[in-house]
């Protein structure tokens, strides 16, 4: 399935952002293939990890990665533009291994027009969540673009961070166990549900949240068994497996029964007729650990605020590589990755 | 082809049109103008693109599920079973020709 | 309801259903072929993996039950060619990418075109509330348990610049279709338990009258799907036509006749194409004359010959869809499959929906053996 990728033609369409192959697609067609060709020492974008890493002697790593954010609605239950913008940069770093932010950039597009009032509470939510993650933003640009010429507001994020063990988002190996740190889908569902007026009230909250400090007791725990990170952002846990699993060359079983899910995210998720492991996660990581060192990394997860529901939710083979299988408990199946952004359905 | 979840209710407007349904926690406002017999606050109702399509007997579940135990055993055509099949095809009243 | 819905989400009472249905397979000791009506079904199937579990000797073909794959090609033109008039157009999330002779609307979107994804159409009439001076048009597709809905709002009094480009079907007569083509080799019927909720279980009787074929109305978790399969083969294995209602917690013989009788009153059966299947007698739902003024088809002049312009690719001369959607073939026996056509870049319908069965192998990988990967 994996060999069928379009040729690149026509105008840009929406799922060229969503996160799957039509945007890996374009990315490798038309912004990698220069830059991957010019030397470049250390982890760059011919990597396409979260993030790069370049060596500055020392055995050290300075870690950086950057961000554009837009969502819609800008304030959507459990966060907003703000509190995005900070925590996915933060946690492109901590999944690269730099888990203390030494700083963040952060560039604003404003429109013409846009309220003051909610400028403010954006403002108040990034040093909120700069805070939380023990970081601060050092620099800044800001524009404001003409009534229509931009979508509301678009804020740009890069972080840098140090750290001595790159971690990859390539290394699994046969064997080793994939940790889920939390519950999934519930950013995705959240701001679907907001977006579309869906009017779905309760418990659907999104989980964006900075968790660095997840990721250093992470660290800490398991140290060099830690194979493999990646955070399930957009395209979800099966896209982020999906690349993890190629990139690593192993298959994934995955054990859905054992996959940590909210009520109301499976809820969600079955009204609207979307699966949870397709929509976008924004406080989660995926862990690839030997095996003999997952139940103590597990245990470090779980005393851990935003771990406590981390689970062991599948093992890496040496079959179907590049695939990840899904035992449903009735049978098994292929996880596809999702194309573009998932919308409701009636059927 | 239609997705339908079953939900319960936790209230319904004065008109009687707009009921608050629970799935799991998550809460939406569903109609009732088409539900096929009358619902009330604690009642089962299966929602297809928020519309309430019926309500569902509260004992109707555990009966599906002692059909399907039924299935399980090698004749198909017991007494129980017979009983039970009768059942199920009398919980409607003969069809009217439309 | 967690606790109900999961009680038929049970595996251990599935393997024993399973193992009942391979028995009745085996006794019968030849090949056995039924066809399910619904994509629903084809979505529970593929995403609970039960594939994995049926007897070898028994096919479970996907029939035309997936509204948006049959939504004929024409039909999508309608609603680009209002698209790109500036109306705005409202429709389910489902419909965005299907892909009509040269756009579908999600590339008229892309150009332009309003268009607003929508999961009720009671969201769709607060659109129009909400946009007073444009031009809201109703893009509904769906069968008859979603048609109801459509009738609803339609008699709720919508507001002046609301209309419905109806694009909705009725099952009953495509099964028809299906039963008297000579390649087909089905021998009983999976049938729909949410459109069924609606029509009453008895308007199969007919059906069965005709083609003394058995007919089994189905639910959609685990056991109700396997519970089906194990009535509708033992049905096939005895020799006996007639209708079984498994679905007893939402289907009743007469249905929701409250609903039906809404359906009527807005909506009359005309013939028409399902895409990829044939005419079908009877089988579209249009708006009665009593409810000329929210029909879209006669609010605006919508010419779908200036997208004619464009021929058709030459790809899509080689889609099978048409053949997968009355079982004869199967996605693998398209060239197309995985190849040309993916969801990115479909070629056919069934690539399209998530209840399309080439979609659904490809989101699933169809049916390969994956029992013996091990951890």
């Amino acid at each position: 399935m994996t060999s069928s990728v379009a040729p690149l033609s026509g105008r840009v369409t929406l799922k060229q952002g969503g996160g799957g192959r039509a945007m890996r697609n374009l990315i490798e067609k038309l912004f990698i293939r220069d830059f991957a060709a010019m030397p470049f020492e250390g982890v760059g974008l011919a990597a396409m990890d979260d993030g790069a890493a370049i060596p500055i002697g020392d055995g050290r790593y300075l870690v950086v990665t950057t961000d554009s954010h837009v969502i819609h609605p800008i304030f959507f239950p459990g966060g907003d533009i703000g509190r995005i913008s900070i925590s996915g940069t933060v946690n492109d770093l901590a999944m690269m291994g730099a888990t203390r932010p030494l700083g963040i950039t952060c560039g604003v597009i404003l429109e013409e027009g846009f309220d003051i009032e909610k400028l403010e509470a954006i403002q108040r939510s990034l040093v909120a969540t700069c805070l939380e993650a023990g970081t601060v933003v050092i620099t800044g640009d800001t524009k404001v673009m003409g009534r229509g010429e931009i979508d509301g507001i678009v804020i740009n994020t890069t972080g840098v961070g140090i750290t001595r063990r790159v971690v990859r988002d390539n290394g699994l190996r046969a064997g080793d166990r994939i940790i889920v740190t939390g519950t999934i889908g519930d950013h995705g569902l959240a701001v679907m549900s907001a977006r579309h007026d869906l009017a779905l009230e309760g418990d659907l909250v999104s989980d964006v949240a900075p968790i660095n400090e997840l990721i250093e007791a992470a660290l800490e725990a398991a140290g060099d068994a830690i194979t493999a990170m990646k955070d399930p952002t957009r395209g979800g846990v099966a896209s982020a497996l999906h690349e993890m699993a190629s990139k690593s060359d192993v298959g994934i079983l995955l054990s859905e029964h054992s996959i940590p899910l909210t009520d109301a995210a499976r809820a969600a998720g079955e009204i609207l007729g979307i699966d949870p492991l397709h929509v976008a996660n924004e406080g989660k990581a995926l862990i690839g650990v030997r095996a003999d060192a997952a139940d103590k990394l597990l245990a470090a997860l779980r005393a851990h605020p935003r771990g406590r529901d981390a689970a062991i939710i599948g093992t890496c083979t040496t079959e179907r590589l590049g695939s990840i299988i899904l035992d449903t408990g009735f049978g098994r199946r292929l996880l596809a990755e999702p194309e573009g952004e998932p919308l409701p359905r009636i059927c | 082809m239609c997705l339908g979840v079953p939900g319960k209710i936790i209230d319904i407007d004065a008109d009687g049109v707009m009921a608050t349904v629970d799935f799991w926690g998550v809460r939406r406002q569903v109609r009732l103008d088409i539900i096929d017999e009358p619902a009330a606050v604690g009642d089962y109702v299966l929602n297809h693109v928020g519309f309430a399509i019926r309500r569902i007997p509260p004992e109707s579940a555990a009966e599906t599920l002692s059909l399907y135990e039924v299935l399980l055993q090698e004749s198909g055509d017991d007494v129980m079973t017979a009983d039970l099949r009768a059942e199920i095809a009398g919980a409607g009243e003969p069809a009217k020709a439309r | 309801m967690a606790g109900e819905s999961l009680k038929f989400r049970d595996p251990e009472l599935a393997k024993a259903l399973a193992a009942a249905l391979a028995r009745h397979v085996e006794e019968i000791g030849r090949p056995v072929s039924v066809m399910h009506v619904c994509g629903s079904h084809e979505q529970a199937i593929a995403k609970f993996g039960l594939r994995s579990m049926f007897p070898k000797l028994l096919t479970v073909i996907m029939g035309p039950g997936c509204p948006v794959c049959v939504t004929d090609v024409p039909e999508v033109d309608e609603g680009v060619v209002l698209a790109e008039q500036g109306v705005h157009i409202a429709t389910y999330g489902d419909m965005l990418k299907v892909p009509g002779t040269v756009k579908s609307l999600a590339d008229a979107q892309a150009t332009g075109g309003k268009i607003h994804i929508v999961y009720s159409p009671a969201q769709a009439v607060e659109l129009a509330r909400s946009l007073p001076g444009e031009e809201v048009v109703f893009f509904a597709t769906g069968f008859e348990t979603t048609a109801v809905a459509t009738a609803a709002v339609i008699v709720d009094d919508p507001p002046k610049n609301f209309s419905v480009l109806s694009a909705h079907k009725y099952i009953p007569p495509v099964m028809e279709i299906v039963a008297e083509m000579p390649e087909s080799r089905v021998e009983g019927f999976l049938a729909a338990g949410h459109a069924a909720t609606i029509t009453g279980w008895a308007v199969f009787e007919p059906f069965i009258e005709r083609h003394k074929l058995p007919v089994v109305v189905a639910g959609f978790e685990p056991l109700d799907i396997l519970a089906g399969l194990v009535e509708l083969v033992e049905l096939v294995k005895n020799g006996t036509p007639k209708v079984v209602n498994m679905f007893p917690r939402c289907v009743t013989r007469e249905g929701n006749r409250a609903a039906q009788a809404q359906l009527w009153r807005v909506f009359r059966p005309v013939g028409g194409r399902w895409r990829g299947i044939a005419h079908v007698p009877n089988g579209n739902l249009r708006l009665r004359d009593e409810y000329a003024h929210l029909d879209a088809r006669r609010r605006f002049t919508i010419d779908v010959k200036k997208l004619w312009d464009y021929a058709p690719t030459h790809l899509a001369n080689q889609c099978i869809c048409g053949d997968i959607m009355a079982g004869i073939k199967n996605p693998y026996d398209c060239k197309l499959f995985n190849k040309e056509c993916v969801p990115e870049t479909p070629v056919g319908a069934c690539m399209v929906s998530n209840e399309g069965t080439c979609k659904i192998w490809h989101l699933y990988g169809g049916v390969p053996d994956l029992s013996e990967v091990s951890a």
